[in-house]
């Protein structure tokens, strides 16, 4: 089993988690606004009001990154590994991995196109991002 | 209503690798050499502030007080301190009150080791991609502006260049030697685009300041001349980049030096000296437009101009920074002490003629911040 840090759910966040565990995306959005946001509440943070949860496209843009050469505990057989912010279509950002693709500055584009991928790590799915398959 | 002024403003002897003493030592005896610069001792206290449980400071001086605070937002927490200091004595809530700082994160002598809660937002959301170290949280937004603007590594490299030419003038800085472009670049890679050069390095050490009125000042025997606090602002946003609403743009940067410009009744052409919290080569950047001194984009101009290099129009990070001077963990109060040096004409690298000085700090991974206008008295 991974030895790589395991987040640990609260009923705010419980959705999103157990649709990663399906293989899902899925994003909080303001039922007033229909504005997505990020991290899950448990009220809008544009209006105060009520809830609501949709499936995300699982498609966002680069929107910055690092390479860390200096592995955090659980990561020490990554480095080096990409950790970047993701601009998701729907207007939230989330932190991800950039997987499957080399921690080369020369192929890191600012907006390239990314979409999710799902790391399973023992009793928790982790949304993950990869370069877009038909990259634009 | 009256000034609240700074009476006495130290660090600890040491700054570096301290194994005889521990974090709550070395927030102590900088309080007592503090204190000594006004001619007072512990007794004198009725106020104390510190990211240290304040209970325990207060005890450890044998100090009786009526006032507390305990505020944590990080690095930043001293310029809370000091903008919360200001109220409680103007309100007669305390009359001498000691901000302590004191961090033993290199050696780990009597210092508590740092817990994550995984059910945190960080803990949820960013420790899972082996995203945990300041390092990582506090440079992810670089490229995102560096990419903005057209700039890259070397751009970034300019900032520990020119602050490496006040280090080089301070016999207290961790890292005096100056530095080229190529050096920087040559140093170790630690996160790109960020190299070891560009990254604080990890001291143990502390830090106090003494405040009280104006009044009672007039009735002490100071070594200094008091400094005025003359404004103060703080601010939040989201606590992670990726909550930042721009990640060009530091929006309690923005936030927290408005207001402490406001409340002291100046504009930015009054600030003839600043400091700018410095964990990372490109908070400078953040900071030197977020407070307005420059527009967006044209901060790497400004610093490889020699604006904030020695006689440069706008002196900045004059001890050398967090970058080569020193850097505990929370930086805020050693930017706080060489902003009061430098009012009172005893910094290690002295520029003429500073009349006033804004001080603004980052706390936590994008956080808080906390703005500080200080005056000679």
């Amino acid at each position: 089993m991974s030895t790589k840090p395991l987040p640990v759910p609260t009923p705010e966040t419980r959705t999103y988690w157990e649709m990663a565990a399906r293989h899902e995306l899925w994003l909080p959005k303001c039922t007033d606004t229909l504005r997505f946001f990020f991290p899950p509440r448990e009220r809008s943070p544009f209006t105060g009001g009520a809830v609501s949860w949709e499936r995300a496209s699982g498609r966002g843009r680069l929107a910055s990154y690092v390479i860390n050469i200096r592995p955090a505990p659980g990561y020490e057989e990554e480095a080096p590994y990409i950790i970047a912010i993701v601009a998701l279509e729907e207007g939230p950002r989330l932190i991800s991995n950039l997987i499957d693709v080399a921690p080369d500055p020369a192929v890191l584009k600012i907006g390239m196109a990314l979409e999710v991928a799902f790391e399973v790590r023992g009793p928790i799915t982790v949304p993950q991002f990869r370069l877009a398959g038909d990259a634009s | 209503m009256s000034d609240v002024v700074i009476v006495g403003a130290a660090e600890s002897e040491q700054l570096g690798v301290i194994k005889d003493q521990s974090a709550l030592s070395l927030a102590t005896s900088s309080v007592l050499a503090a204190l000594g610069q006004a001619g007072l001792s512990a007794r004198d206290v009725d106020g104390v502030a510190s990211v240290i449980p304040p209970v325990d400071v207060a005890f450890a001086l044998g100090a009786r007080v009526r006032w507390l605070d305990g505020t944590n937002v990080g690095g930043c927490s001293y310029m809370l301190h000091i903008r919360h200091a200001v109220a409680a004595i103007q309100a007669g809530q305390a009359s001498m009150v000691v901000i302590a700082h004191g961090e033993s994160n290199r050696s780990q002598v009597g210092a508590s080791p740092l817990v994550f809660d995984r059910s945190s937002a960080a803990g949820q959301f960013e420790l899972p991609y082996g995203h945990s170290g300041t390092f990582t949280r506090l440079t992810l937004p670089a490229m995102a502006y560096l990419d903005a603007y057209g700039l890259g590594e070397a751009d970034l490299a300019e900032v520990p260049v020119a602050q490496s030419r006040w280090a080089n003038l301070n016999p207290r800085a961790t890292r005096p030697d100056l530095l080229t472009v190529e050096a920087v670049l040559a140093s170790k890679m630690i996160a790109w685009p960020f190299r070891v050069l560009e990254c604080c390095p990890l001291n143990d050490g502390g830090g106090a300041l003494v405040l009280t009125s104006a009044e009672r000042a007039a009735d002490l025997d100071l070594a200094f001349r008091p400094v005025v606090v003359a404004g103060s602002g703080e601010a939040s946003e989201g606590g992670s980049a990726m909550f930042m609403e721009d990640l060009t743009s530091f929006r309690a940067f923005r936030d927290s030096s408005a207001e402490a410009m406001r409340s002291a009744g100046i504009r930015r052409d009054d600030v003839d000296h600043l400091m700018i919290y410095d964990s990372y080569a490109h908070l400078p950047l953040y900071g030197l437009e977020d407070l307005g001194f420059v527009g967006r984009g044209e901060a790497v101009d400004f610093i490889r101009g020699g604006a904030t290099s020695p006689g440069g129009a706008l002196p900045t990070n004059t001890n050398g920074g967090g970058l080569l001077y020193a850097h505990t963990g929370m930086y805020g109060m050693f930017a706080l002490n060489e902003a009061v040096r430098q009012l009172q004409g005893r910094a290690a690298a002295q520029v003429a003629g500073i009349e006033t000085s804004l001080v603004q700090g980052i706390g936590g991974m994008w956080g808080a911040a906390g703005a500080v206008v200080l005056r000679r008295g």
